[in-house]
């Protein structure tokens, strides 16, 4: 039995679990160092939305309570989670970070957060996104942004910021995002924590607020790659009511982590993502894992993926295009916001909706809404849509090709480390570009995975490598991060999150 | 062909049904114009022949057992609505007056 840190909300998610198992700590005693902490530090990180501690408390003594009478329970009952905003949450408020949601309180829970709660874990609260995933940053939340625990000036990665930088300063051990162009990738790179993007339909969708349903799937996010795939079996598998969910057992994940083995393995580097574009720093820390994984006994060859540089531009046609129908339930008539138009006497649905609309969605949403409304209009559905989906039809063929030569591809995850709040916000181009290399593998739906590679040289701030499997090998995915994670952590001696700096209300968590 | 005239984006955000500002109308028209320029890229790549790829996974028709099931009450699928009368959502007027 490993050693608990004597701050509880510094150990991993898989130790937690040892240490609850042998009845060692109880959860109540987890649960509430956690709610200590946030409660310390969330006010300069504002990661949640939504703090329930209350909930939690319950959770976690209903939990203790099976545990004394002898119940066998799952592998990670009683450790406490984080659950992004854009799953529904019976008796929760769940906004997906938009006005238009604000004080809607779901009558039913995802199939996820079933899960959850049916392996015993207690949900701390819910965390903050850009509005309906739209965003690179957190910083299209209608509630205000999130800060990375490296620098509170620097944006904690997007859609899924608030779940990354939950993790990065220590507000909860593990926590879910859904990942629809890097939303889960993306943000664990910029803080240095882990995130997958399961194979589509590996994790149902039933109960998520849908942004673009053939791209949308929802993943584990944690410190360590063992606990990652812990909470990656606990949220993946068949459900009913998920008709593109599929009817398999989840991919042996965690045996895969606690192997950590890359011995034989063919490693492909993506020619195509890691050129111009990509920060220096990024990148040598990449060329440094890459070298790490050959010693460590894999074999690594450069793989050519010419359609990628399309993918881009692909995503941004087939994203909007399907955000702008699946939004449309928004309409101010059956639950959410709804105004009514000044200045008109008794208005008509049709204006209601539209006034609701302008007020209740913000600036990126909009533009979305009618870039897909654009695109799929008659006149214009072949030169956009329609030539978006062969490109995509292309980006799988180059998958397929690629997986043909190589068991895993890699690269860096995001082109740069995290950039300063307000940075790009008034560039919507350049917002999208954080998600150049993460896009490709919710286009073929393959998996995905972001793990620390390091700090970069010229600003101090974590970089990420991505691994991408042919579908439904996710397994692999937890083989590549683990054995690099192990190598990493042991030159740098020791988790790389000890090297963030301290939040100004760290001595205030205290353990049991 | 790319390029969007400000009475073009009024449309689309009707047929959106989002009611613009025209503040809102002038930025919109600037950046739409910058996105559609860059995702109009997808036109360059090697496309002829190729099938439009609609999903990832192939998808088959998926049903189940015709048997009843609990559903959610009308309460609890009131709770949230904005207003409601007699166990129904109660909705601004659908038809024009005269």
């Amino acid at each position: 039995m490993t050693d608990l840190p004597t701050d509880l909300t510094r150990a991993t998610a898989a130790d937690l679990a040892g240490a609850l198992a042998s009845k060692t700590i109880s959860s109540v005693e987890v649960t509430q160092a956690h709610l200590d902490r946030i409660a310390a530090v969330d006010g300069q990180v504002h990661s949640y939305l939504h703090v329930d501690g209350e909930g939690a408390l319950a959770q976690a003594r209903a939990v203790d309570a099976r545990r004394q009478s002898g119940e066998s329970l799952g592998a990670l009952a009683g450790v406490p989670i984080a659950v992004k905003d854009v799953m529904t949450t019976k008796g929760l408020p769940t906004t997906c970070g938009s006005k238009i949601l604000e004080g809607w309180i779901p009558p039913y829970d995802a199939t996820v957060v079933t899960k959850l709660r049916e392996a015993g874990l207690p949900i701390l609260g819910k965390t903050n996104m850009d509005e309906f995933a739209m965003g690179s940053s957190t910083e299209h939340s209608a509630y205000g942004p999130s800060h990375n625990p490296w620098d509170l000036d620097r944006i904690p990665g997007g859609s899924g910021g608030g779940s990354s930088s939950v993790l990065a300063s220590f507000q909860a051990p593990l926590a879910t995002g859904t990942d629809t162009g890097g939303s889960i990738r993306q943000p664990a790179a910029v803080t240095a924590t882990v995130g997958t993007k399961p194979t589509y339909g590996g994790v149902s969708r039933y109960g998520l607020v849908a942004l673009a349903s053939s791209l949308d799937q929802a993943g584990p996010c944690g410190r360590t790659v063992l606990d990652t795939a812990l909470l990656h079996a606990v949220m993946g598998g068949h459900d009913p009511m998920d008709s593109t969910s599929i009817d398999a057992p989840v991919p042996p994940v965690v045996e895969a982590a606690r192997a950590a083995d890359v011995r034989g393995m063919r490693i492909g580097v993506v020619k195509e993502l890691g050129g111009e574009g990509y920060q220096p720093g990024v990148r040598a820390r990449f060329d440094e894992s890459v070298a790490l994984l050959e010693e460590l006994g894999a074999e690594v060859v450069e793989v050519s993926c010419p359609n990628f540089e399309y993918a881009l531009a692909a995503y941004y046609l087939i994203l909007p295009s399907e955000a702008s129908s699946n939004l449309a339930k928004f309409d101010a008539m059956r639950y959410g916001l709804r105004v009514l138009p000044e200045g008109v006497d008794a208005p008509s649905a049709e204006q209601v909706m539209a006034a609701t609309r302008d007020a209740g969605f913000g600036p990126e949403v909009k533009r979305r809404i009618i870039l897909g409304t654009y695109a799929l209009s008659s006149g214009y559905y072949d030169a956009y849509y329609g030539s978006a989906q062969k490109v995509r039809a292309l980006i799988a063929q180059d998958f397929a090709a690629a997986y043909a030569r190589v068991d895993v591809l890699v690269s860096p995850t995001a082109p740069t480390t995290a950039f300063k709040l307000g940075d790009k916000l008034e560039d919507p181009m350049a917002m999208y570009l954080n998600d150049i290399a993460t896009i490709p593998a919710n286009l073929a739906g393959v998996p995905g995975m972001s793990i620390p590679s390091g700090l970069a040289d010229e600003d101090g701030l974590p970089a990420g490598i991505q691994i991408l499997a042919p579908a439904t090998k996710d397994e692999r995915l937890y083989s590549v991060g683990a054995a690099l994670e192990a190598a990493l952590v042991d030159r740098w001696g020791g988790p790389i999150l000890d090297r963030a700096p301290e939040l100004g209300g760290a001595a205030a968590a205290k353990g049991a | 062909m790319s390029s969007l005239s400000r009475d073009d984006v009024a449309h689309l955000a009707g047929l959106a049904r989002i009611e613009l500002s025209d503040d809102e109308l002038d930025r919109m028209v600037g950046e739409l114009g910058v996105i559609l320029e860059s995702v109009a890229k997808v036109q360059q790549a090697p496309t002829d022949g190729v099938a439009p790829m609609s999903h990832p996974m192939p998808l088959t028709n998926v049903t189940r057992p015709d048997v009843v099931r609990p559903s959610l009450g009308a309460a609890a699928v009131l709770a949230g609505a904005p207003e409601a009368e007699q166990e129904r959502f109660s909705v601004p007027r659908i038809l024009d007056e005269d």
